[in-house]
């Protein structure tokens, strides 16, 4: 990691660790997402290993009925909520204001904030595991038996600490979405903007749409179980479908959520490796507007078998298949940006460039699964495990991996071992397909999805024995990553030039390791491309929109921490309420709770705090240093 | 028609491919073998989409691999390719013949969609040549097992029979929480939710019985929550109808199963379980009890494990609602035992020979 507190002197001094923890700078948060997510992601990973330990072979007793459905459930929503989401935020933290030439997010402070809340959120659901056990509802927590008669404790977790984590993935979306309108540098217009920064900004506005139908959705599924309102229940009038409405009106729209920025850093790679602009750009971001739009007119497709009726069936399917057009303008704009191109083929680049036949695999099955009648066969089967996972691991995991080898020299000063990087790509790449080849054909075989097991003689027993085999293989592909990670970490040349892979961008404009203010002089952005551009008609380096001058800067704060943890406290608080031998009343942990975290938002309301100033001086020192 | 369609379909290559995997499936169970009009229209319709598919996919294939061996950067090669913006014509082609290639799915899915739907019981077929009512059943689904409702006034517990080559109605709700009532090889899928009631049809083409299952999360013993249907002959299900909504026999007096039947109502069973037309169904009806190819619906049916269900029920279908007896005395069990054996709808010869060497079951119980 990039030390400057050894470039810059701190204004105070401040252990490592409370540099951290106080931290407003949107590289360091970037960085700590990057870790959460890791850290997240390996144990979803891990559950997923169990799970195919126990359908490895048929009438299996590795785990019971119930720790299975707590081990889907987990996977699913730290998968999707606690992993994709903070991973892809690490790269749209760090790389974001770099590529449009700012100094830092528009609202650091509220920056610090998202992380905290988003990470305390993570947390509260992670240790529903030692209070009787963690959510069981599968991810989807359908009605009834996510409500009170029938969830258990482990659902309160799911929709507290969902709620509390969704509150800062709402409050970083907004950030990115200020930050990207107000912050681009001189002559960066909307239209030169790199594609991962439209495909962050398209994403942001989907979180804001699509966040808030799910805090909605999960504050009345609280008022359900916690205070016995009655929406959800049959019995007492409410109804179980609407919960299902709520629910994919938010969860489809997240998949675009998860899946664009991973469009965006794959826009990003295959023309720096490619050596080549990325081709038919403008078609490229009226694509991702259309998915955008579409991605809310689809929900239903989700619930073709909830007996909705034909006439809203058909309109769903149809505007289901209309979403396949612009995904594959963006496939054969891809292509062609390779086609003529001069590519490279290093870590990065094999997995951005094998993103895309294998994003087709996974789309056209999702085509094939939006013919109401043919989805009547397919939906709750492996099938659709399978089609998702083509999605989520071979569409964003590998967007990911592209993403992580391309910037980790700019993010940590020195590049990933490719030898590794390349055993890591085929071990993951081959198990992926072993893992969910077959699933497909389960599925048509008659496996529901979210069994714990399945029995013998129904033909299942092979492709389930190979499917887990993929797993194990995957599995250790990424444990070569985070040997990878280790190694290179000690062994690994520093990298000291700032334009490693002679790519297009500003990023890689600044210096590397990169300085707390990111650009001494905001630079003029001449055309798409910027970096690019000015390698061809320029010398090489961008030109100064501004003469130097004093810096601005934030000063860090505590205070996103303390509200983080007083979040976790009245939710941890709120869960009480529904548990039987509570130690102590739990209003004696939520008022606390409320206090800390109110308190704290009013200690930012009234304590002035105007940052402080980098001198020109000082500048002029720290540049010197740095080249 | 069907028929013809589906012949002509298999002759191609990649139905080949299909028949081929159908292979690896449980005959009855698969939806690669589809014994009713509407699994055949499922995979048929799955079919065509597989070819429109096999057009995009070799394309990009093609597309790709040329490019990622055409196009590599030779080592000290500095200069940059030419910087192409876009093309109009490319970006043309590439929109519309999508769109052509989603108009060839989009009918099929709209006039298949209403096909579906429409529920309406057929009682010969489903060209509507039918002679009198057709048969509807009332489906619903409990944790963990399935109640069908006849409209003779009879129940029936995780079977249901229906007659061979008629259009049958269902509609499905559910008790507790949402299931979903899926029979591959004979057709779709649709949910069964509380307060709501759901229609489907299914038809199966040949006698025999097929393999259903629970498709929606709907607790720890999901995965179990198999059901069978059996088609019969239409004579054959008539007689069955008739066994079924008469008054079952009272066992002999001074037998060991009227002593079962003894048992069976001071130990509160008839509390939940139905026989005939007494009892409740909380639990499965047990009026063909006997009859059964399984107990639960999937553990074996014998002797030693009905009594080890009746003793422990969590240990083979964990979170299942009946109440154990682990206390029960031997004697009483015996007795039980006797008399649930007693429990038999007069079986007409249906297709039972088609079943199989009871692999599909467990034999052992689960949670131990």
């Amino acid at each position: 990691m990039a030390d400057y507190s050894a470039i810059i002197k701190e204004k105070k001094d401040k252990s490592v660790l409370m540099d951290w923890l106080t931290t407003v700078d949107h590289k360091k948060l970037g960085v700590m997402y990057l870790i959460a997510g890791t850290l997240f992601f390996l144990k979803a990973g891990l559950m997923a290993v169990f799970m195919r330990i126990q359908l490895m072979f048929p009438e299996s007793n590795f785990l019971d009925g119930q720790t299975y459905n707590e081990f889907i459930t987990m996977h699913g929503t730290i998968m999707l909520f606690l992993a994709a989401t903070p991973l892809l935020f690490a790269f749209m933290n760090y790389i974001i204001p770099l590529q449009i030439g700012a100094r830092d997010v528009a609202f650091p402070f509220v920056n610090a904030l998202g992380f905290w809340i988003f990470f305390f959120g993570g947390l509260l659901l992670s240790v529903s595991w030692f209070f009787g056990g963690a959510p069981d509802a599968g991810w989807t927590a359908y009605v009834p038996l996510s409500a009170g008669d029938y969830g258990h404790l482990g659902m309160d977790f799911y929709v507290i600490g969902l709620q509390i984590s969704g509150i800062g993935t709402l409050i970083s979306a907004i950030n990115f979405i200020v930050t990207i309108v107000n912050m681009r540098a001189p002559g960066m217009t909307m239209m030169r903007m790199p594609l991962f920064c439209w495909t962050s900004l398209v994403t942001s506005l989907l979180i804001v749409f699509a966040f808030t139908p799910l805090a909605a959705g999960l504050a009345l599924l609280m008022l359900d179980r916690l205070f016995g309102a009655q929406f959800f229940s049959p019995d007492s009038g409410g109804n179980a479908v609407l919960w299902q409405h709520i629910f994919w009106i938010f969860g489809h729209p997240e998949v675009y959520i998860l899946v664009l920025p991973a469009f965006g850093i794959i826009s990003e790679v295959i023309p720096a490796f490619s050596r080549k602009r990325l081709f038919g750009y403008t078609a490229m971001v009226f694509a991702t507007l259309i998915i955008a739009f579409l991605g809310f007119m689809v929900w239903v497709h989700h619930m073709f078998t909830v007996g909705i009726g034909p006439v809203t069936n058909s309109v769903f399917a149809i505007a289901t298949m209309a979403i396949g057009i612009p995904t594959g303008i963006k496939i054969f704009n891809w292509l062609f940006t390779m086609w003529g191109g001069k590519l490279t083929f290093n870590t990065a680049m094999l997995c951005a460039s094998s993103f895309v036949p294998t994003f087709v695999l996974g789309g056209v099955t999702g085509v094939m699964l939006s013919m109401v009648p043919v989805d009547y066969l397919y939906h709750d089967t492996y099938f659709v495990v399978a089609h998702f996972h083509y999605i989520i691991v071979g569409g964003i995991v590998l967007g990911l991996l592209a993403g992580l080898y391309y910037w980790y020299p700019k993010m940590f000063g020195h590049h990933l071992n490719e030898k590794l990087g390349m055993l890591m790509f085929w071990m993951f790449y081959i198990g992926f397909h072993m893992t969910f080849f077959v699933q497909h054909i389960l599925g048509l075989i008659g496996m529901p999805r979210r069994v714990y097991t399945y029995l013998e003689g129904q033909g299942m027993d092979t492709m389930n024995l190979i499917s887990s085999i993929g797993a194990f293989l995957m599995s250790a592909g990424i444990i070569v990553l985070v040997i990878n990670i280790v190694y290179s970490a000690l062994k690994s040349e520093r990298v000291v030039v700032s334009d490693p892979w002679d790519a297009r961008t500003l990023e890689w404009s600044t210096p590397t390791p990169i300085p707390e203010y990111n650009f001494a002089q905001v630079p003029q952005v001449r055309s798409l491309d910027p970096l690019f551009y000015e390698k061809i008609h320029g010398d090489g380096k961008m030109k100064p929109a501004e003469p130097l001058s004093d810096i601005h800067m934030p000063n860090g704060s505590i205070l996103p921490f303390i509200i983080g943890i007083g979040m976790f406290v009245w939710g941890f608080g709120m869960i009480m309420l529904n548990m039987e031998n509570a130690i102590i009343t739990p209003y004696a942990v939520i008022i606390p709770g409320f206090l800390l975290t109110f308190g704290s938002m009013l200690v930012r309301s009234i304590k002035e705090d105007h940052g402080y100033h980098i001198t020109v001086e000082e500048l002029k020192k720290l540049e010197k240093e740095v080249s | 028609m069907m028929n013809k369609h589906t012949f002509m379909m298999r002759l191609l290559p990649l139905s080949f491919i299909l028949l081929l995997l159908s292979g690896c499936g449980e005959e009855r169970l698969t939806a690669l073998d589809p014994y009713g009009p509407q699994a055949e229209w499922i995979l048929d319709n799955l079919i065509l989409s597989l070819y429109v598919m096999a057009v995009v996919i070799i394309v990009v294939f093609a597309l790709y691999f040329i490019a990622v061996v055409k196009f590599r950067r030779k080592p000290g090669d500095n200069e940059y390719p030419k910087q192409v913006e876009g093309s109009k014509a490319l970006e043309l082609t590439w929109t519309i013949i999508p769109l052509f290639l989603l108009a060839i799915l989009a009918v099929p899915t709209i006039t298949g969609t209403y096909y579906f739907a429409d529920t309406t019981p057929q009682a010969a077929g489903s060209s509507g040549e039918g002679e009198g009512e057709g048969v509807s059943i009332n489906v619903t689904g409990h944790q963990y097992w399935w109640q069908f409702d006849y409209e003779d006034g009879f129940t029936s517990g995780n079977e249901v029979y229906i007659p061979v080559g008629e259009k049958v109605e269902f509609t499905l709700t559910a008790e507790d929480v949402i299931h979903s009532f899926w029979v591959p090889a004979l057709g779709g899928k649709i949910d069964a939710i509380p307060g709501i009631e759901n229609q489907l049809w299914l038809e199966a083409d040949e006698p025999g019985i097929y393999k259903g299952k629970c498709a929606e999360l709907c607790g720890p013993s999901h995965a179990l929550m198999d059901f069978k249907v059996v088609a019969l002959e239409r004579d054959e299900y008539n007689s069955w109808v008739e066994t079924m909504a008469s008054e079952p026999a009272e066992p002999e007096e001074n037998t060991t199963a009227s002593e079962g039947r003894q048992v069976f109502e001071d130990q509160g069973c008839i509390g939940c379980h139905a026989v005939g037309g007494q009892g409740t169904a909380q639990g499965p009806t047990l009026t063909n009890f006997a009859d059964r190819e399984t107990i639960a619906g999937v553990v074996e049916y014998n002797e030693e494990n009905l009594e080890a269900w009746i003793r422990d029920p969590q240990s083979f279908k964990q979170g299942n609602n009946m109440q154990a007896y682990p206390d029960m005395e031997d004697q009483d069990m015996d007795a039980l035992l006797e008399y649930l054996a007693s429990l038999e709808v007069e079986q007409p010869a249906l297709g039972r020979q088609v079943e199989t060497d009871g692999s599909d079951r467990i034999e052992e119980p689960q949670n131990e």
